[in-house]
Formats: C-alpha cells, sequence, structure tokens
C-alpha cells in the first residue's frame, strides 16, 4: 500500500485497483461474522482453499472471509458471487461438493440453501431470502462485500471517497450542514441529533477538542456494533475521520470493549493500514487537516457505556458517569469539547456524505431518518443483524425478517432496547419502529436489540432477570439507582419466589418514579422500562404471581406444583427412580403420590413419565 | 469527578452575574455559582448530604434535587452541580421534589439504618420509616464519597476509592489491603458525616484503614501531634526538613 500523497494519486491507484478486478470472477465469501465464527467459519474457509486448489481453480476462484452476512441463526453462511447464491449451515463436509457442483458445473446444491418454513420453497440467491427481503443495508452494505482485513477491498468499493470529498470539496461548516439537514440521531440509543452535537462542538471554546467512537456495546444479545466493527473497520475510521473535520479534533478514540478482541484486532490493523496510506497522520492527503486515532480498551462495565463514564474511564478514573452540565460537547475528554458517537452513527456518516443528506432523509419517519440495525433474537425463526428503514413495523420485522415465531409459537411480547427496554405486547405489533413511536409505548431504541418471546416467557421472570443485570451493572454512585435497583431485585426475587404481596407493586412504582427522574445516568433512569412495562401490559402476570402463587406461563419454579394423575399413573416408577429427593411413593403397578414438603420441583418426574400422568401447574 | 485541570487553565474566571427565579423570587447570582450556592446565598434552604463547600460537588446522594423550567417540561437536577444559568426557573420544594427526596431518604433509611443523620434528615421530611427491604441493621455508610474526596482533593494522596459497583460497593484501599499511600492522616473519618470509619489510638499509634501509624510527640510539650507519615507527607510538600514538624501549634 503506497501512501497517498495526494488527490491524484488516490484516484489513479483505485483506478488501477478496480481495473484489476473482474466482477464476474467467482467469490466465495465465507462469513467470518460474530455468529458463524464459533460454528468454524475458519474451519470452512480452510476446507474451500483446500478444495479450491484441488480441482485446479486457484487464480480462478476468489475467496474471502467478510463480516457478518446477517442471517446468524443459519451458520456457517457462505455467499458465492457473482450470482449471490447464499449457502447456509455450512460445514467442512459439505465444502467439496458446493465446490464441485457450483464453482465447477454451476449447480445449486439445494440442500445448502434456505427453504421457506411455510410453503418449503427452495431461496437460492440472497435476495430471495426472505431475512434478507425489506432490508436496506447502509450500515451493513459493505460487510458481506469486503474482506475487512484489506484496506484494497475497502477502497475498490468506493472507500475513503468521502474523506477527499470533504478536504477538499466542502467546509467544515457544510459537512456539519449536510449531516443536520440528513436528520441522522444518534444511534447509541440517546438519539439526540448527530448534526447539532457537531455544531454545538464546534461553536465550544477552545483550541483542542476530540472526538470518541463509543465501541462499548454492552448489552446481552446485541452485536450491532461488534459487527460493524469486525466487519467495515474503515467505514468507523472515515466517519471520524469526516468528523474530526467538522468539529476541528486532531485527536480521536475508539473506545472498546475487551471483550470484543476481534473487533479491537481488525481496529488495530485498519488504524494501521490508514495511516500508512497517509489517511491518518499530518496533513492528510496534503491538505491542512491533520488527525490520528487511539484505542482505548473498556473492561466490560457496562455502564461505560454511557458517555461521561466513558470519557472517565479513558482518562484512567474509575467509570462512573457525572451528572450535565456540561455536556461532552461544552466540556468533555480532559474537560474539552469532544463528540462522542456510537459505532452505527459513525459508519452512517461516510454514506450521508457521499450520497447526500436528502437521499439519507428519504428514508425513515418525519422524526427518525435512515434506517436502523436490529439485533434479531429470542424465539423467532431467522435470527440475526436486521437493517430496516425507521418506521419498518415490528410485525414485518419479527414475521418478515424473523420469520415468525419457531415451531409456529403463539408471540407474547417484544422488547426493545437492551435490558433497559420495555417490553412491547402483542396490540403494538403494527407499530412503525423509530425513536418516538418506542418511547411511547413506554421501551426505548436504544441501541437496537430485539428481543421476541413466546408464551414460554413469564414476564415478570423477564422483568427480574433484567433488573438483575442492571443491578450487577449499576456502578452504584447515585441513590437512586443504586439502592432503588437493590430494592427492585430484591421485590422481583420475594415475588417470584411465592413471598409476594400486592403492596409490592406500589412500592416498585414508587421507586420507578423515583429512578426515572432523580438518577444521574441513562442506566438509572432507564432502567424502570422493564418493570413499567410489564407491570403496565402483563400485570395479570404480576396479580397471578402474588395473588395466586401460581407462574402462569410455568417459568418460576418454586411456584410451580408437581402432581400425578391417579387415573393415568401405571405406576411403572420411571419417576420414582429419576426423584433426587424421595418425594415420591406409592406401590408398584399403582398410582404414585408427590411429597409435596419434599419435592424440590426439579421436574424430572414430569420428564420421565411417559404417560403424562404427572402434571405440572 | 475527574481532575480537569487542564480545561481549568484554559477558563478565565468569571466575575459577572445572571438573574434566575428560585420559587418565584428573582435572585442576582456569580455565573460560576451551582443552583445549591446560589440558594443557599439567598436563603433557600435544600437539603445536602455528600455535598461539602470545600469539596468540588459529585451529585451523588440525590437530596439536593430541584425541579427546573416551567410545566409542562420541567425536570429534576441536582442543584450542586447545575450551574445557574439566565432566567432558570427553579423550584426547590415541589410536590415532585419532596417526593423523589422522600423515596431517596426511604432508600437511604434501609440502607444505613443505623445512621443516625438519615435518621434526622428523614424525619424533617416527615419519613420516620422504611417500607423497603433492610439488609444490615447495622450500616451506617451512605456511600456519599465525602471520605474519597476529601483524601484525593484535600490532603492529595488518594489513598481510599470507591471500588466495586452497586451489589459491594464499598469505600476501600487499593485490593483492600494496607494502603502504602495512606498518611494516616484521618481527615477521611473527620469528615465522614455518618462517623463510620473506624480508627483507634493507643500508646503512640493510630490504627487506620488496616495500618498502624507511629504518632509524633511534640519535642516541647511531649503531646502527641500527628502520624510521622503525616508530616513527611506536609515536609515533602514544603520541602522544609521534617523535624521542621515535630512542635505543636501550641508550643510554636
Amino acid at each position: 500500500m503506497p501512501k497517498f500523497e495526494s488527490v491524484d494519486h488516490l484516484t489513479e491507484y483505485r483506478r488501477k485497483l478496480k481495473a484489476s478486478r473482474d466482477p464476474k470472477q467467482p467469490l466465495v465469501l465465507v462469513c467470518g461474522g460474530p455468529g458463524c465464527l464459533p460454528l468454524g467459519s475458519e474451519d470452512v474457509a480452510a476446507a474451500f482453499r483446500e478444495a479450491i486448489a484441488e480441482q485446479g481453480l486457484d487464480g480462478k476462484v476468489l475467496l474471502k472471509t467478510c463480516g457478518c452476512q446477517g442471517l446468524c441463526s443459519k451458520g456457517v453462511k457462505v455467499l458465492i458471487r457473482p450470482e449471490e447464491i447464499a449457502y447456509q449451515g455450512v460445514t467442512p463436509q459439505d465444502v467439496p461438493e458446493i465446490v464441485e457442483q457450483t464453482l465447477v458445473s454451476g449447480k445449486v446444491v439445494e440442500r445448502l440453501v434456505y427453504h421457506d418454513p411455510a410453503s418449503g420453497a427452495a431461496c437460492v440467491h440472497k435476495n430471495e431470502v426472505p431475512f434478507y427481503q425489506g432490508q436496506v443495508p447502509i450500515v451493513l452494505r459493505k460487510l458481506d462485500l469486503i474482506d475487512p482485513e484489506s484496506l484494497d477491498d475497502y477502497l475498490a468499493v468506493g472507500g475513503y471517497r468521502t474523506l477527499r470529498k470533504v478536504l477538499f470539496t466542502m467546509t467544515p461548516e457544510e459537512v456539519i450542514d449536510q449531516v443536520e439537514r440528513s436528520g441522522l440521531r444518534g444511534r447509541g440509543g440517546g438519539g439526540f441529533p448527530t448534526g447539532r452535537k457537531w455544531r454545538i462542538c464546534r461553536e465550544a471554546e477552545g483550541a483542542v477538542k476530540f472526538i470518541i467512537c463509543n465501541g462499548d456495546e454492552g448489552d446481552p444479545g446485541a452485536f450491532m456494533d461488534r459487527a460493524v466493527m469486525e466487519g467495515d473497520p474503515h467505514a468507523v475510521i472515515e466517519g471520524m475521520l469526516v468528523g474530526a473535520y467538522a468539529i476541528g479534533a486532531r485527536q480521536g478514540y475508539i473506545y472498546v470493549r475487551h471483550e470484543y478482541p476481534l473487533a479491537v484486532k481488525r481496529l488495530k490493523l485498519a488504524i494501521e493500514q490508514a495511516r500508512e496510506a497517509g489517511f491518518l497522520g499530518s496533513n492528510i492527503l496534503r491538505s491542512k487537516f491533520s488527525f490520528d486515532l487511539k484505542i482505548s480498551q473498556g473492561a466490560g462495565a457496562f455502564v461505560c457505556g454511557e458517555e461521561t463514564a466513558l470519557m472517565a474511564s479513558i482518562e484512567g478514573f474509575i467509570g462512573e458517569p457525572s451528572p450535565r452540565p456540561p455536556y461532552p460537547a461544552q466540556a468533555g475528554l480532559f474537560g474539552l469539547p469532544t463528540v462522542i458517537n456510537n459505532v452505527e452513527t459513525w459508519a452512517n456518516v461516510p454514506e450521508i456524505i457521499n450520497m447526500g443528506a436528502e437521499w439519507f432523509a428519504s428514508q425513515g419517519t418525519e422524526h427518525s431518518k435512515g434506517t436502523k440495525v436490529f439485533s434479531l433474537v429470542g424465539a423467532v425463526n431467522n435470527t440475526g443483524l436486521v437493517e430496516v428503514p425507521m418506521g419498518t413495523s415490528l410485525r414485518q420485522i419479527i414475521f418478515g425478517q424473523g420469520g415468525g415465531l419457531r415451531n409456529g409459537n403463539p408471540f407474547k411480547a417484544v422488547q426493545t432496547g437492551g435490558p433497559s427496554g420495555g417490553c412491547i405486547p402483542e396490540q403494538f405489533l403494527d407499530l412503525p419502529v423509530d425513536y418516538d413511536s418506542l418511547q411511547q409505548v413506554g421501551s426505548i431504541m436504544g441501541s437496537g436489540g430485539m428481543i421476541v418471546m413466546d408464551h414460554t416467557s413469564c414476564m415478570v421472570d423477564v422483568a427480574r432477570y433484567f433488573i438483575g443485570f442492571l443491578h450487577a451493572e449499576s456502578c452504584g454512585k447515585c441513590t437512586p439507582c443504586r439502592e432503588g435497583l437493590t430494592q427492585l431485585k430484591y421485590l422481583y426475587e420475594e415475588i417470584t419466589n411465592g413471598r409476594g404481596q400486592m403492596e409490592h407493586i406500589t412500592l416498585m412504582e414508587d421507586l420507578c418514579e423515583a429512578m426515572a427522574s432523580a438518577s444521574i445516568c441513562g442506566l438509572g433512569q432507564s432502567a424502570v422500562n422493564p418493570v413499567r412495562s410489564t407491570l403496565k401490559y402483563f400485570r395479570h402476570e404480576y396479580e397471578a404471581h402474588i395473588r395466586d402463587k401460581k407462574c402462569p406461563a410455568l417459568v418460576c419454579r418454586p411456584l410451580l406444583k408437581y402432581t400425578i394423575d391417579p387415573e393415568t399413573c401405571t405406576g411403572c416408577l420411571a419417576c420414582v427412580r429419576e426423584c433426587p429427593v424421595g418425594a415420591i411413593s406409592g406401590l408398584k403397578k399403582e398410582a404414585q403420590e408427590i411429597d409435596q414438603e419434599l419435592c424440590i420441583k426439579c421436574g424430572l418426574c414430569y420428564e420421565a413419565c411417559q404417560f403424562d400422568a404427572v402434571k405440572r401447574e | 469527578m475527574p481532575a480537569r485541570k487542564l480545561a481549568d487553565l484554559v477558563k478565565a474566571p468569571t466575575i459577572e452575574e445572571v438573574g434566575l427565579y428560585i420559587n418565584g423570587i428573582f435572585i442576582r447570582a456569580d455565573t460560576s455559582w451551582s443552583v445549591l450556592q446560589a440558594a443557599r446565598a439567598h436563603g433557600f434552604e435544600i437539603p445536602t448530604l455528600c455535598y461539602h463547600p470545600d469539596l468540588p460537588p459529585e451529585g451523588q446522594c440525590r437530596l439536593c434535587l430541584v425541579e427546573i423550567g416551567e410545566p409542562p417540561r420541567t425536570r429534576l437536577v441536582n442543584s450542586c452541580t447545575y450551574p445557574v444559568e439566565k432566567d432558570l426557573k427553579v423550584q426547590t420544594h415541589s410536590e415532585r421534589v419532596m417526593q423523589a427526596r422522600r423515596i431517596v431518604l426511604e432508600l437511604l433509611l434501609a440502607q444505613a439504618p443505623a445512621a443516625e443523620l438519615i435518621k434526622e434528615l428523614a424525619a424533617q421530611h416527615g419519613v420516620y420509616e422504611t417500607r423497603f427491604h433492610i439488609d444490615d441493621e447495622d450500616e451506617r455508610c451512605i456511600l456519599c464519597g465525602q471520605c474519597v474526596r476529601t483524601c484525593k482533593e484535600i490532603v492529595g494522596v488518594s489513598a481510599i476509592s470507591m471500588a466495586f459497583r452497586t451489589p459491594e460497593k464499598q469505600v476501600a484501599t487499593p485490593f483492600k489491603e494496607a494502603s502504602e499511600a495512606c498518611i494516616g492522616c484521618g481527615s477521611c473519618a473527620f469528615i465522614c458525616p455518618t462517623n463510620v470509619i473506624p480508627y483507634t489510638e493507643k500508646d503512640g499509634v493510630r490504627t487506620i484503614w488496616g495500618r498502624d501509624f507511629e504518632l509524633q510527640a511534640c519535642s516541647k510539650c511531649g503531646n502527641y501531634i500527628a502520624p510521622k507519615a503525616q508530616l513527611e507527607h506536609w515536609a515533602r510538600l514544603t520541602g522544609d526538613p521534617v523535624e521542621t514538624f515535630f512542635v505543636c501549634r501550641d508550643c510554636r
């Protein structure tokens, strides 16, 4: 990679690069995303390398490991370009067949493509798979196009074109103006208008300013930012370069949690490549603009995703939030004006500048523009990363891209926005998803987590889980969050263990009010969402737990009761042999009985009975 | 709050004033003041726990909450860190503020039931008992962090800090071991509003934070002055020989 000394140099290099690449050349892209990697992407790629060599296709067929291809539940994913044949569930054993059939003979291995769960029809090409239909990839666009470790790949698909555009044809004000007009709002969850944030920072006094990329994604089950950092690291860097130029920063930080070692590795490599090519450093492309980046690793505290806590952590202090004002744009990192945006926000920036604010603003709803990446997980058929325009309905995401619930189970609720999001019931399935609509029904956009739940989820237990998570992750600085979560956790333990009282609901509501209005940061303020939303939409479940001491979804173990139906029991003693505490007794060939005093509700008898004689309620 | 030294150098001192409204009454305040400072300067009472005029405010206890803005767009902020703004409307005792303060006090009563100060403050707010679960009847620490800030900002040694998160949050020395950085000055115990930091003095030895400190006797009267380690700290700060400090204040 040469060091680009001028715009012409870069243009010429890109032209040659494109000319040297044949778009019709067969290209095998093995998904190396967070879902496929643990399923054995590396082994699949190695098998391809071997099989391609065996068939004498070296040089004729290109092989790459790319970023996340989205449909994580069907890993390992393999995409064959240019036809865009989407294989799924590929193991190293399948590889010789794919090479022989598809790459040599041009046929499709039908057993490895997506089959519609309803009709059974085969979806050979990527655009035929329902999961990808209706998606509008802006942030995820390049993930299944490029090798994230290759700067050439990024340049070949137009990378660093935006940097050139802003440095030589736009003033910082024009850049901010574009971002403002695009309507881009912070994708980390706050939803603050990005352009306005940049303007405040640009206008703040001070010669030294910073920009930060928040890559401290910590929501359980969410991996949008991870996929972008791992799959398209240069897009994050380019976005930050644009932001730095706009606000006048010379130094930036990317804050990544150290549990994302691959993201750290890829970002480090990308920063080195960008430095070597002259996209980072002094007088970038011989302009007057200088900028460099550092990676700062977090140690895994959820609260460090909060911007003021994150900055304290970069400064080397305990990751605890501080009250605002001053806002980071006025006095942020080291007390100096700082723009902090999350990974997805930064990754949107190059496309906005490149394609124009109007193009971006044409997607989405009135107050939420563009697209949003969701991490769709839980009880749906197709789990993975989905990027859809703002305003897409929950129903479309869950039953369209998500392919409906597994085993045709009934839908119960969807939790959006990570642990501090609310649980949205069926009546709001047609809600167009954007920042404001989610808030109206008691949830949040958050960073884009989406957990789908069916009838087997107990909503009291779900809220108990999230409160437990937030309790463990709350920094403990302010009283309402620290003590409020401690008390909420205690109350949930009481209720799910059958010791709940109706007054507990009032206590919870009082706690929620105080936490929401009196906590320092978003963690405490939004921690009440899972409690409030379940109390609002699933109050009958709380009442069943407290008043009837029953868990309607049969999840909360202490509230379950196992009995044996004397009519159905054959006295085979299968349950007796399984029971670890000797709670079941009776004569052979006669009906058995469970001693409720001894029973620990482990459910082994229920599993063991072949005559459905053990009843659970 | 992290040391924001770099920014302090850039910022010029202000002597300007702004006008704002507290409980509907117009007042003037130095632009560098917090709402709490402005309110107290004009005789408005706002309860505080973690605030101390000699320490940088942290906004931890949330007792100094006030309601700002005009209905329907109002919100609660902590007055100890919120800067005064031109024409800001502040309510120090609105129903929303009082409700939040009462819940905070109720929570603190459950967390630190043995802290007399909390009982008094709660009683002043009409809270005589807590509806919440009490885990430890003898707990007195309210995690206000005054000791930590004193050790860092006033003493300048940062021997103690907050450790762990919510479930086990506590004030501790690094790794909860006897700290080399501690000078045994006892400022943390002195500032503590609930007297929870234990220390003993016996036979010329002060024990605090798991470490014994030899006390220096005055070379004139023989009374103990302070731990030797503290006098050595002074000597390092001033550049004077440590013997300079071997005379107590009364004999100097």
